[in-house]
């Protein structure tokens, strides 16, 4: 599982990957042309990119015809949806207010 | 029910300058609860059903449900804890030292369906965009 947790993390490190991955999450399917023209990067930098993205599994690709259609696949992130760091946060949190309340309160 | 396979731990662990008693109260009085934690109707009966309420956010509406199962003063202290995809159970264990109370807070629990379809997804996911920028800053 923690291997998984940073390939997903390593794949989302890099911020073109990140924008092809939020782009393909908000506007859905996209071809390796389409996603290359909004990348602003060569279409073989773009398809290397899709390869991490794909070995993470955050992304999921169909060939059509000549066109390779690549679409996120956003339950990848399930294991950074982690609720022990969220938790471990929050209770650390609150266990200082509780030693400020504490001080606060009468013996 | 229980999928002990995705159940995990967080433990938290503290010593305090405090009588048991104090701190006890602190954990069980619903206005000092209040102070420290949530505003809740908790109540120190096991069997009693409760909410924490935390502000509203986008996907949550704050609310905690919870219910109080284990209550022996000023020791340990144990209410479920059900919220945002989580089904746990958070243990107050209280144990007196030389100068003062180990405090101890275990939470267990394992996401539940609703969660990994819906809820918890969707604040995992903003969470996530929020510490993406710093969580992977350490990694490199």
């Amino acid at each position: 599982m923690q291997a998984v947790t940073d390939n997903v993390f390593r794949a989302l490190a890099d911020p073109t990957r990140r924008a092809i991955f939020e782009h393909l999450s908000r506007d859905g399917e996209q071809t390796v042309h389409a996603l290359t023209y909004r990348a602003g990067v060569s279409q073989p930098a773009v398809s290397k990119h899709l390869g991490v993205l794909k070995r993470a599994r955050l992304v999921r690709c169909r060939h059509a015809g000549r066109e390779t259609h690549y679409s996120a696949q956003p339950q990848a992130l399930a294991p950074l949806v982690d609720w022990m760091s969220v938790y471990g946060a929050f209770w650390r949190d609150r266990f200082d207010q509780l030693e400020n309340l504490l001080k606060r309160m009468d013996p | 029910m229980t999928d002990t396979a995705t159940a995990r731990t967080l433990v938290i662990e503290r010593e305090m300058p405090h009588a048991p008693e104090k701190i006890w109260r602190a954990l069980t009085e619903g206005p000092w609860i209040e102070e420290w934690l949530m505003t809740n109707d908790f109540q120190p009966v096991v069997g009693h059903r409760f909410s924490f309420r935390a502000m509203p956010v986008k996907n949550w509406n704050g609310v905690i449900e919870c219910e109080v199962l284990v209550v022996e003063p000023p020791e340990r202290l144990v209410y479920s804890w059900s919220a945002l995809g989580l089904e746990s159970a958070v243990t107050w264990t209280l144990t007196p030292t030389d100068s003062g109370t180990h405090v101890r807070m275990e939470q267990t629990g394992f996401p539940s369906e609703e969660g990994a379809n819906y809820k918890g997804a969707k604040y995992g996911w903003q969470k996530f965009i929020g510490n993406m920028e710093r969580v992977v800053g350490g990694l490199d």
